[in-house]
């Protein structure tokens, strides 16, 4: 049967194409074109407001490689994602471990735990970047009733507490989500193996420890990945809350790459500093990938 | 874990529980709260929880109802337009996108034809791909799409789909990702079950929404719902190709606020509200449904 001619064969289903077009085109433009598009721009010139868009080789990636900023950017980024994931997740685990007890409210706690994932993350920055204020700020306000700090603290201006303020906010934000898919996999797990710990006379924290945290590794691992993936392309909250500062200590990758783009307007320079964000996922994707398969064969 | 879990624990876990949750809400109470308060009590030394002097300053501020202060004048109003727009666009992508990926995804489920496995590896290829790689060239494809915006044939000349709702909807139509979503959940579907209505006479389009649609109810609503959120408050794509006050949506619109350092900060906090209302009331009413999407979506990632 499969010996008929090609043309005969894509005739018969041709409805299947049919019904791929749509998608096919806007993928073809949006996604396959956009990226080609994007490699040629690298090794050119390309300001919007110039007419000359010369191509330049691999003068973009040269100078990104003594760029002070961009390096500054990259240790940014891993400073938010190397706390902000691990903290998300943490949280996440210990609400999820709360809420799966028979509590006759745990339908009221994880919606409360959930609201902050759902509400627009646009919000969430303006919201805290009002109650990280200096003068009228709740933090401020109540840290200094309960004399835990004598002055007001700079949140979003002092170079050293801006970046953990971002990332507080972050955990905020995204620990319900870590919780729902935690409470998944807590789910999943057969009730024999509790009650095999149990006669086996292991306590809450051994239970915890030695069946419930590795029963979780498929859900950390898939958390982690997409943790670090999304994390590391962390920018509406620096947007709203820092402007990439104070001198430049939030300034994350793609804030830069927004910079240079929409505010100097180097397209070149800016799809190359995206090329770096993009090697950066794959190389963390990959390594993710590997300890998986490893992890699966011990 | 229920064996031993008796009223001591219980208590215990509720004194752990009531504080935290209190942390996480007490963010949202503010808000509600603030917004219903003038300007000089945002500004009070000490925070009211309460609103002592309530108003309605701040919404009427984005209903551009009645007479605007002068502060408000002067500093710019909210527009109630950016939360249509906001409207508008999110509800286009979720039914665009949720048709077009379903399309997409029986194709590669059940369908046999030549060149599905390539075009399919081609698509999860590219789920590997930053949305901020391509951002950039398509801020330019937009720009030149051709015969709009005063572009001519070559797409020149004029600003293309640039601050214009095409823009903003046609890149969103479809998504890899939710197109990878629906089609493991329509591997599941018996072969027999379409060869039975292909017999019967159904046509393809036919048994696509007859046979294959009603059977992926959780999974269209998975891809319903986080297309929605997504687009609701999706802010970097707005913001660089929307210019037009009034064509803004409401995350841009209120960033530029703030960004733009404006200090009317009761408007502020009731376009806040509205912002964040449609999505927490979908989320309160498909709460079910929001859960068994992140498992779906999660268990298989």
């Amino acid at each position: 049967m499969n010996r008929r001619g090609l043309p005969a064969r894509v005739w018969k289903e041709r409805s299947a194409y049919v019904f791929l077009l749509p998608g096919m085109v806007i993928f073809s433009v949006f996604t396959l074109a956009a990226l080609v598009f994007a490699v040629y721009l690298t090794f050119h010139r390309w300001s919007i407001i110039e007419p000359d868009k010369p191509f330049v080789g691999l003068d973009n990636y040269r100078d990104m490689m003594h760029d002070e900023r961009f390096v500054e950017s990259v240790l940014n980024t891993v400073y938010f994602s190397g706390a902000s994931v691990p903290l998300s997740m943490v949280t996440g685990l210990l609400l999820a471990l709360l809420v799966n007890l028979p509590l006759r409210m745990r339908g009221l706690f994880r919606a409360a735990f959930y609201l902050p994932v759902v509400t627009p993350f646009v919000v969430s920055a303006i919201l805290w970047k009002w109650l990280y204020n200096s003068d009228y700020g709740l933090f401020n306000y109540y840290l200094l009733q309960a004399h835990i700090i004598d002055d007001p603290l700079l949140w979003l201006s002092d170079k050293n507490i801006a970046m953990p303020a971002v990332i507080l906010m972050s955990v905020w934000a995204g620990a319900g989500f870590s919780m729902v898919v935690y409470l998944a996999g807590l789910q999943a797990i057969p009730q024999e193996l509790y009650e095999a710990a149990r006669i086996d006379g292991a306590g809450a924290w051994h239970r915890l420890r030695y069946v419930t945290i590795p029963m979780l590794r498929p859900t950390t691992l898939f958390l982690l990945v997409m943790g670090i993936i999304s994390s590391l392309q962390v920018f509406t909250q620096i947007f709203v809350m820092t402007n990439g500062g104070p001198v430049n200590r939030t300034t994350t990758m793609v804030y830069y790459m927004y910079l240079w783009a929409f505010k100097y307007f180097d397209m070149g320079y800016a799809s190359t500093l995206a090329f770096a964000l993009f090697l950066m996922l794959l190389v963390f994707t990959a390594l993710q990938l590997r300890l998986a398969r490893r992890g699966a064969v011990a | 874990m229920t064996g031993q879990f008796g009223l001591r624990q219980k208590a215990l876990t509720y004194l752990v529980l009531a504080p935290l949750a209190i942390l996480f809400l007490a963010p949202f109470a503010w808000l509600v709260s603030a917004s219903f308060q003038p300007m000089g009590e945002i500004f009070s030394s000490t925070p009211h929880w309460i609103p002592q002097d309530a108003t309605l300053e701040g919404y009427k501020g984005f209903l551009n109802v009645g007479q605007l202060t002068k502060a408000q004048q002067a500093q710019g109003h909210g527009d109630w337009r950016w939360f249509v727009n906001s409207a508008v666009v999110a509800v286009t992508i979720t039914v665009l996108q949720t048709f077009f990926n379903a399309l997409c995804a029986y194709c590669f489920a059940k369908r046999r034809f030549p060149g599905r496995n390539g075009i399919f590896v081609l698509f999860l290829a590219t789920m590997m791909v930053p949305g901020q790689v391509t951002l950039i060239p398509n801020y330019l494809i937009i720009q030149h799409i051709p015969f709009f915006g005063g572009n001519d044939w070559m797409g020149n000349g004029g600003h293309g789909w640039l601050d214009s709702y095409w823009g903003l909807i046609m890149p969103g139509i479809v998504s890899a990702f939710g197109i990878f979503l629906l089609r493991q959940y329509m591997l599941s579907i018996p072969d027999q079950l379409l060869e039975a209505a292909r017999i019967d006479g159904a046509g393809e389009f036919r048994i696509f929404r007859s046979v294959v649609l009603p059977l992926c109810g959780p999974a269209l609503a998975a891809n319903a719902i986080f297309t929605f959120q997504g687009a609701w408050e999706d802010f970097f794509w707005p913001l660089i190709i929307m210019s037009s006050p009034e064509k803004i949506t409401a995350p841009v619109g209120l960033a530029l606020f703030v960004v733009q350092n404006r200090t009317s900060w009761t408007l502020l906090f009731a376009g806040s509200v509205i912002a964040a209302l449609p999505m927490i009331v979908v989320f309160l009413v498909f709460q079910r449904r929001f859960v068994q999407g992140i498992a779906l979506t999660g268990i298989k990632g």
